[in-house]
């Protein structure tokens, strides 16, 4: 009956991804929430199980209830937005001119630059990290260069602090708000602006008008493909930033490895995850309104 | 149609060229046209014609030369400043606009008073038929309903100069007829001067008062589309409009207004007209050229001695319905094509496969044309 394998391979297909998202994301994240609402023992592992010898359901909301109440973890979420925002915004500002060039550039040189933008992929990760800090301490690149040229007398304090890790997280994840930017761009019909400028709009106004509310989607991707990860990051805050400067990954792990306080260290998880996936779906509930409207 | 009194300078290109690097796109053209005029660039596919358009509409500055619209010399202006709107082959309709703000756009970008945009956009939603689809998104529109949205676009801003580029090469067969009717009734109604460009040759043949034929550049011949069609003036004009027989040949006499023409795939002399444009010499190469329709065929040998005519055989023809087109082999072994109107209802052939005919036209019929291939 071909009919009907064709079903059970369709229900095959469909079911892959299901399982892939139920064993690697779903499963995982029970077990990070089964251990938030634990409380931390001196033990191998080093939480009370969610059910007592008795058999008795044991929970606790304590290690949430801790993060309400001291400053501490409020402020360093409040700081990781503000400096995931900070690196997006700027992000945005330097990927749009970037992909914008790049999908108007004569098509050998736009695979050229393309190249370039996915290169620094092939370096690693933390040597590029490692770069920075060559480059911004006080006796590094940008502080001697400034220093030569006269502009200041004695180096900048640049290394370890708030800055550095905008410089870095910027730096890092550029190329992903250039890729879906230039992607959104790349099929833009460029008789749309032409028609705008013949319909009486100047270039900046034509640009406002056309090119940029039809690169929303690739805006919107861009956007979260930076945020999401920076406001997670670890490896920048630990290498660039001071010991003042404590981002939220940094918390997680040294709640996790420091302090071995495996639940709250659990508990800051599950709220970075609420704090990035509500306004997403926020977002998507928004846009799937407005095509209802539309239509 | 024009007036031929009126001076046809509304729009004025002088010694305009554009080159693209070492590539001459258009070649110092000179072209007038008329207030109110429907006037059709027609070519091949980069003949040019995309190109003038362009600077026509500010999109590209000529490298030399200057274009005035209504006596103002908009070489130079940017496209927003021209009283000039565009309709682009692709539409170019805004996708995250609905059909009425597409419209009242270009009205938005002039500052225009809220009220008057609307009774605007009233009024030119009712002249291209656009009521019940003033709300829907482009991608909710069909080919034919998207053309008149672009059409209502540029048309609301109520332009000196209307551009088309290919306006029906979008639509299919049926639709591109109607369409081109409704064109043209919305360009009398308005009066706004329309510059088509086209590679359709009957696209420009119906739409237009007149017709600017382009090749490699340049103009080959500016002309009413009748003029083109009877008195092409060189091989290509000839071979671009409709189908047409040509033969090769050279003038052996000269009378007072006609010639004769030694054409050795016609089997000797022919008779020809010498018309006003016609100044040739004797022993001068020329081509004569003949359009399929004015060939006509007949089993006797036909009787008018001035006639031009030809033995031959019938090698194909094609049913088309309202005509037929027949393949004449010739003595001289050269193919003809001639075109028959089917004006009798009958299921019988008037002539089958290698039946023997003659083909004859009168002298006046054919076009000479100076000048080797």
């Amino acid at each position: 009956m071909p009919q009907r394998t064709d079903k059970t391979w369709r229900r095959v297909t469909i079911a892959i991804p299901y399982l892939w998202l139920f064993v690697f994301f779903l499963l995982p994240f029970a077990i990070i929430l089964k251990i938030s609402l634990a409380d931390p023992i001196v033990a191998q592992p080093p939480f009370t199980p969610i059910f007592d010898a008795q058999g008795r359901l044991s929970v606790t909301l304590d290690n949430f209830l801790f993060l309400l109440t001291d400053k501490l973890y409020a402020f360093t979420y409040l700081k990781s937005v503000f400096l995931a925002g900070a690196a997006t915004v700027l992000c945005l500002m330097l990927g749009f001119p970037m992909a914008y060039g790049i999908a108007r550039a004569q098509p050998a040189v736009r695979s050229l630059l393309l190249l370039l933008i996915v290169l620094p992929f092939w370096i690693s990760f933390l040597l590029r990290v490692y770069a920075w800090m060559g480059l911004l301490n006080n006796y590094g690149a940008i502080n001697n260069a400034l220093m030569w040229l006269g502009l200041i007398d004695q180096p900048v304090q640049m290394m370890y602090t708030d800055f550095a890790i905008f410089i870095g997280l910027t730096y890092s994840y550029l190329p992903f708000m250039v890729l879906p930017l230039y992607a959104t761009l790349e099929r833009m019909d460029l008789d749309l602006i032409e028609a705008a400028q013949d319909l009486g709009a100047s270039r900046t106004r034509a640009f406002w008008d056309v090119t940029w509310p039809l690169a929303r989607a690739g805006v919107i991707a861009g956007c979260l493909l930076v945020f999401i990860p920076a406001m997670g990051e670890y490896v920048i805050p630990y290498l660039l930033g001071g010991p003042e400067s404590l981002l939220i990954g940094r918390v997680l792990f040294d709640e996790f490895f420091v302090n071995r306080d495996w639940p709250l260290a659990a508990s800051v998880a599950i709220v970075l995850l609420l704090l990035l996936v509500v306004p997403i779906v926020m977002l998507q509930r928004s846009q799937t309104g407005e095509a209802e409207t539309a239509a | 149609m024009t007036d031929p009194t009126k001076p046809a300078d509304f729009i004025r290109i002088r010694n305009v060229s554009k080159h693209f690097g070492d590539f001459v796109a258009v070649d110092g053209v000179n072209l007038d046209i008329g207030k109110s005029e429907l006037f059709s660039i027609l070519g091949g596919s980069g003949c040019g014609k995309s190109t003038l358009l362009r600077m026509m509409a500010g999109f590209e500055t000529p490298t030399s030369g200057t274009i005035e619209i209504d006596g103002v010399d908009v070489t130079n202006q940017p496209p927003y400043e021209r009283p000039v709107n565009m309709m682009f082959q692709s539409y170019a309709i805004f996708p995250h606009m609905n059909v009425e703000k597409n419209i009242a756009y270009g009205l938005r970008k002039e500052g225009i008073a809220k009220q008057e945009i609307i009774k605007r956009v009233d009024d030119v939603v009712g002249l291209v038929q656009l009521g019940d689809f003033r709300k829907r998104r482009p991608d909710q529109l069909s080919g034919g309903q998207r053309q008149r949205v672009a059409l209502a676009r540029a048309l609301i801003k109520r332009p000196k100069v209307l551009l088309l580029d290919e306006p029906l090469a979008a639509l299919d067969k049926k639709l591109r007829e109607h369409t081109q009717f409704e064109l043209m009734n919305i360009q009398d109604e308005l009066g706004v001067t329309f510059v088509v460009v086209t590679h359709d040759q009957e696209e420009a043949m119906t739409l237009s008062t007149r017709i600017a034929v382009m090749n490699e550049g340049r103009f080959l011949q500016v002309g009413t589309p009748k003029e083109i069609y009877e008195y092409p003036n060189s091989r290509f004009v000839a071979d671009f409009i409709g189908t047409i027989n040509t033969f090769e040949g050279t003038v052996s006499r000269i009378d007072d207004n006609a010639m004769s023409v030694d054409c050795p795939e016609l089997g000797g002399d022919v008779r020809a007209l010498i018309d006003d444009n016609t100044h040739v010499n004797v022993g001068q190469q020329v081509c004569i050229a003949v359009r399929p329709e004015k060939i006509f065929i007949s089993f006797e040998e036909p009787e008018d001695h001035e006639g031009v005519r030809a033995h031959g055989v019938v090698d194909d023809f094609g049913y088309f319905g309202n005509l037929s087109l027949y393949r004449i082999r010739l003595e001289s072994g050269r193919t003809i094509q001639v075109s028959w109107q089917n004006q009798r209802r009958s299921a019988k052939r008037f002539v089958e496969w290698e039946d023997k005919v003659w083909v004859s036209w009168r002298p006046r019929s054919a076009v000479v044309i100076k000048g080797e291939s």
